[in-house]
Protein backbone atom coordinates (compact mmCIF):
# COMPACT_ATOMS: atom_id res chain seq x y z
CA UNK A 1 0.00 0.00 0.00
CA UNK A 2 2.63 2.63 -1.34
CA UNK A 3 1.24 6.73 -1.49
CA UNK A 4 1.79 6.75 -4.72
CA UNK A 5 -0.03 9.56 -5.06
CA UNK A 6 1.56 13.28 -4.34
CA UNK A 7 -1.40 14.73 -2.96
CA UNK A 8 -1.71 12.09 -0.63
CA UNK A 9 -2.39 13.63 3.21
CA UNK A 10 0.83 13.74 5.28
CA UNK A 11 1.89 9.81 7.11
CA UNK A 12 2.70 9.29 10.92
CA UNK A 13 3.78 5.15 11.57
CA UNK A 14 4.35 5.14 15.32
CA UNK A 15 5.61 1.97 17.30
CA UNK A 16 4.33 1.11 20.17
CA UNK A 17 6.41 -0.99 22.30
CA UNK A 18 5.78 -0.17 26.36
CA UNK A 19 2.77 -1.07 28.21
CA UNK A 20 2.39 0.67 31.28
CA UNK A 21 0.33 4.12 32.09
CA UNK A 22 2.39 6.46 31.67
CA UNK A 23 3.89 4.92 28.18
CA UNK A 24 0.16 4.24 26.78
CA UNK A 25 -0.21 7.97 26.48
CA UNK A 26 2.62 9.19 23.91
CA UNK A 27 1.55 7.01 21.11
CA UNK A 28 -2.29 7.13 21.60
CA UNK A 29 -1.44 11.33 22.13
CA UNK A 30 0.20 11.82 18.70
CA UNK A 31 -1.88 9.47 17.03
CA UNK A 32 -5.33 10.76 17.57
CA UNK A 33 -3.75 15.20 17.22
CA UNK A 34 -2.41 13.86 13.70
CA UNK A 35 -5.40 12.30 12.49
CA UNK A 36 -7.16 15.29 13.78
CA UNK A 37 -5.03 17.21 11.70
CA UNK A 38 -6.00 14.86 8.23
CA UNK A 39 -3.03 13.03 8.97
CA UNK A 40 -2.95 9.20 7.95
CA UNK A 41 -1.65 7.18 11.15
CA UNK A 42 -0.54 3.75 11.70
CA UNK A 43 0.63 2.18 15.11
CA UNK A 44 2.36 -0.85 15.69
CA UNK A 45 1.99 -2.47 18.63
CA UNK A 46 4.70 -4.53 19.51
CA UNK A 47 5.78 -6.52 22.79
CA UNK A 48 4.51 -4.91 26.07
CA UNK A 49 2.76 -2.35 23.88
CA UNK A 50 0.57 -5.02 22.38
CA UNK A 51 -1.20 -5.43 26.04
CA UNK A 52 -2.68 -1.68 24.94
CA UNK A 53 -4.71 -3.30 22.19
CA UNK A 54 -6.49 -5.61 24.66
CA UNK A 55 -10.62 -4.72 25.14
CA UNK A 56 -9.71 -4.75 28.92
CA UNK A 57 -7.10 -2.14 29.49
CA UNK A 58 -4.99 -2.86 32.86
CA UNK A 59 -2.48 -0.21 32.74
CA UNK A 60 -0.18 0.43 35.95
CA UNK A 61 2.55 2.82 36.81
CA UNK A 62 5.18 2.01 38.39
CA UNK A 63 8.04 4.88 40.69
CA UNK A 64 10.25 1.96 41.55
CA UNK A 65 13.19 2.49 39.62
CA UNK A 66 11.37 5.76 37.92
CA UNK A 67 13.50 8.24 39.69
CA UNK A 68 11.75 11.21 37.56
CA UNK A 69 8.43 10.23 38.48
CA UNK A 70 6.45 13.01 40.66
CA UNK A 71 4.60 11.87 43.32
CA UNK A 72 1.67 13.99 43.88
CA UNK A 73 -2.13 13.84 45.75
CA UNK A 74 -4.73 14.44 43.81
CA UNK A 75 -6.84 15.97 46.62
CA UNK A 76 -6.63 18.33 48.98
CA UNK A 77 -5.73 22.15 48.79
CA UNK A 78 -3.68 23.36 46.03
CA UNK A 79 -0.49 23.49 48.18
CA UNK A 80 -0.47 20.35 49.66
CA UNK A 81 -1.24 18.89 46.14
CA UNK A 82 1.94 20.49 44.76
CA UNK A 83 3.79 18.80 47.27
CA UNK A 84 6.21 15.96 45.75
CA UNK A 85 6.62 13.18 48.49
CA UNK A 86 9.87 11.29 48.57
CA UNK A 87 9.26 7.60 48.06
CA UNK A 88 12.21 5.50 49.05
CA UNK A 89 12.64 2.47 47.06
CA UNK A 90 13.38 0.29 49.57
CA UNK A 91 9.75 1.11 50.33
CA UNK A 92 8.09 1.05 47.25
CA UNK A 93 9.69 -2.35 46.51
CA UNK A 94 8.31 -3.81 49.84
CA UNK A 95 4.90 -2.53 49.99
CA UNK A 96 2.13 -4.68 48.65
CA UNK A 97 -0.25 -2.76 46.46
CA UNK A 98 2.09 0.68 46.26
CA UNK A 99 1.88 0.11 42.70
CA UNK A 100 -1.97 0.12 42.89
CA UNK A 101 -1.89 3.36 45.05
CA UNK A 102 0.71 5.03 42.76
CA UNK A 103 -1.72 4.08 39.32
CA UNK A 104 -4.63 5.12 40.92
CA UNK A 105 -3.22 8.02 42.19
CA UNK A 106 -1.62 9.26 38.88
CA UNK A 107 -5.28 8.25 37.11
CA UNK A 108 -6.88 10.66 39.34
CA UNK A 109 -4.52 13.48 38.79
CA UNK A 110 -4.73 13.11 35.46
CA UNK A 111 -8.57 13.21 35.54
CA UNK A 112 -8.59 16.60 37.60
CA UNK A 113 -6.34 17.93 34.71
CA UNK A 114 -8.37 17.43 31.97
CA UNK A 115 -6.46 14.82 30.04
CA UNK A 116 -8.67 12.25 28.65
CA UNK A 117 -8.37 8.32 29.44
CA UNK A 118 -6.42 5.75 27.92
CA UNK A 119 -9.82 4.37 27.23
CA UNK A 120 -11.06 7.68 25.52
CA UNK A 121 -8.19 8.27 23.71
CA UNK A 122 -8.21 5.05 21.73
CA UNK A 123 -11.26 5.52 21.02
CA UNK A 124 -10.78 8.73 19.01
CA UNK A 125 -8.00 6.91 17.25
CA UNK A 126 -10.55 4.24 16.24
CA UNK A 127 -12.96 7.05 14.86
CA UNK A 128 -9.88 8.79 13.22
CA UNK A 129 -9.17 5.48 10.78
CA UNK A 130 -6.16 4.95 13.04
CA UNK A 131 -4.63 1.88 11.39
CA UNK A 132 -3.48 -0.29 14.64
CA UNK A 133 -1.26 -3.13 13.74
CA UNK A 134 -0.46 -6.09 16.53
CA UNK A 135 2.45 -7.59 16.48
CA UNK A 136 2.11 -11.54 15.51
CA UNK A 137 5.48 -12.60 17.27
CA UNK A 138 4.81 -11.03 20.15
CA UNK A 139 1.07 -12.64 20.29
CA UNK A 140 2.97 -16.23 20.11
CA UNK A 141 5.67 -15.34 22.81
CA UNK A 142 2.99 -14.22 25.01
CA UNK A 143 0.47 -16.46 24.41
CA UNK A 144 -2.36 -13.48 23.28
CA UNK A 145 -5.59 -14.10 21.29
CA UNK A 146 -7.01 -12.23 18.58
CA UNK A 147 -10.24 -12.32 20.36
CA UNK A 148 -8.78 -10.62 23.55
CA UNK A 149 -8.36 -7.46 21.12
CA UNK A 150 -10.59 -4.75 20.12
CA UNK A 151 -11.88 -5.62 16.88
CA UNK A 152 -10.43 -2.46 14.94
CA UNK A 153 -6.96 -4.00 14.96
CA UNK A 154 -5.25 -6.04 12.39
CA UNK A 155 -2.57 -8.34 13.02
CA UNK A 156 0.75 -7.61 11.24
CA UNK A 157 4.54 -8.24 11.43
CA UNK A 158 7.73 -6.31 11.25
CA UNK A 159 7.74 -6.46 7.27
CA UNK A 160 4.17 -5.24 7.55
CA UNK A 161 4.70 -1.88 9.99
CA UNK A 162 7.94 -1.19 7.25
CA UNK A 163 6.16 -1.26 4.42
CA UNK A 164 3.72 1.65 5.39
CA UNK A 165 6.20 3.64 7.41
CA UNK A 166 8.92 3.66 4.13
CA UNK A 167 6.13 5.93 3.04
CA UNK A 168 5.56 8.07 6.29
CA UNK A 169 6.90 11.79 6.89
CA UNK A 170 6.99 10.99 10.49
CA UNK A 171 8.14 7.99 11.98
CA UNK A 172 8.60 7.65 15.93
CA UNK A 173 9.51 4.60 18.36
CA UNK A 174 7.96 4.72 21.63
CA UNK B 1 -11.05 46.29 18.56
CA UNK B 2 -11.36 44.27 15.30
CA UNK B 3 -14.84 43.58 13.60
CA UNK B 4 -16.90 41.20 15.17
CA UNK B 5 -16.86 37.53 13.60
CA UNK B 6 -20.83 36.07 13.41
CA UNK B 7 -19.79 32.24 14.48
CA UNK B 8 -21.84 29.04 13.20
CA UNK B 9 -21.04 27.17 15.45
CA UNK B 10 -19.11 27.16 18.86
CA UNK B 11 -17.38 24.43 20.77
CA UNK B 12 -16.76 24.81 24.07
CA UNK B 13 -13.26 22.84 25.28
CA UNK B 14 -12.53 24.55 28.62
CA UNK B 15 -10.94 22.63 31.25
CA UNK B 16 -9.81 19.74 28.29
CA UNK B 17 -6.18 19.14 27.92
CA UNK B 18 -4.35 18.26 24.69
CA UNK B 19 -4.50 16.47 22.41
CA UNK B 20 -8.74 16.58 23.11
CA UNK B 21 -9.31 20.34 21.84
CA UNK B 22 -7.52 19.39 18.64
CA UNK B 23 -9.73 16.53 18.04
CA UNK B 24 -12.95 18.19 19.26
CA UNK B 25 -12.12 20.73 16.80
CA UNK B 26 -11.47 18.44 13.60
CA UNK B 27 -14.79 16.74 14.40
CA UNK B 28 -16.86 19.71 14.54
CA UNK B 29 -15.32 21.64 11.41
CA UNK B 30 -16.31 18.51 9.58
CA UNK B 31 -20.16 19.38 10.92
CA UNK B 32 -19.78 22.76 9.27
CA UNK B 33 -20.34 23.83 5.33
CA UNK B 34 -17.42 25.19 3.32
CA UNK B 35 -17.26 28.73 4.17
CA UNK B 36 -18.45 28.34 7.83
CA UNK B 37 -17.21 29.33 11.11
CA UNK B 38 -16.34 27.78 14.28
CA UNK B 39 -15.64 29.06 17.39
CA UNK B 40 -13.35 27.14 19.72
CA UNK B 41 -12.90 28.13 23.51
CA UNK B 42 -10.46 26.40 25.45
CA UNK B 43 -8.19 26.98 28.63
CA UNK B 44 -4.84 24.91 28.17
CA UNK B 45 -2.07 27.36 27.31
CA UNK B 46 -1.04 24.59 24.51
CA UNK B 47 -3.94 25.25 22.94
CA UNK B 48 -3.19 28.88 20.51
CA UNK B 49 0.40 27.35 19.05
CA UNK B 50 -1.27 23.81 18.81
CA UNK B 51 -4.47 25.63 17.06
CA UNK B 52 -2.26 27.61 14.69
CA UNK B 53 -0.48 24.39 13.90
CA UNK B 54 -3.87 22.72 13.17
CA UNK B 55 -4.81 25.42 10.90
CA UNK B 56 -1.72 25.13 8.78
CA UNK B 57 -2.24 21.48 8.67
CA UNK B 58 -5.58 21.20 8.10
CA UNK B 59 -6.29 24.62 5.76
CA UNK B 60 -8.91 25.96 7.86
CA UNK B 61 -8.32 29.03 8.06
CA UNK B 62 -7.97 30.46 12.04
CA UNK B 63 -9.71 33.64 11.66
CA UNK B 64 -8.52 35.26 15.18
CA UNK B 65 -6.99 33.76 18.45
CA UNK B 66 -7.82 36.03 21.52
CA UNK B 67 -7.46 35.87 25.12
CA UNK B 68 -10.27 36.79 27.55
CA UNK B 69 -9.07 36.51 31.01
CA UNK B 70 -7.94 32.79 31.15
CA UNK B 71 -9.90 31.68 28.19
CA UNK B 72 -8.15 30.94 24.53
CA UNK B 73 -11.54 32.01 21.55
CA UNK B 74 -10.41 30.95 18.03
CA UNK B 75 -12.64 31.94 15.22
CA UNK B 76 -11.82 29.11 12.33
CA UNK B 77 -13.10 28.87 9.24
CA UNK B 78 -13.73 25.84 7.21
CA UNK B 79 -12.09 25.70 3.83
Amino acid sequence: MSKSDPNAPKRLALIASKGTLDWAYPPFILASAAGAMGWEVGIFFTFFGLTLLKSDLSMQVSPLGNPAMPMKMPFGPEGFQNINWPMPNLLMANVPGFEALATNLMKQTFKNKGVASIEELREMCVDLDVRMIGCQMTMDVFGFKKEEFIPQCEIGGAATFLEYAADAEVQLFV
Amino acid sequence: MNEVIKEDQVLDCSGMLCPIPVVKTSKAIKELQSGQILKMIATDPGAPPDMEAWSRQTGNELLRSTTEGDKFIFFLKKK
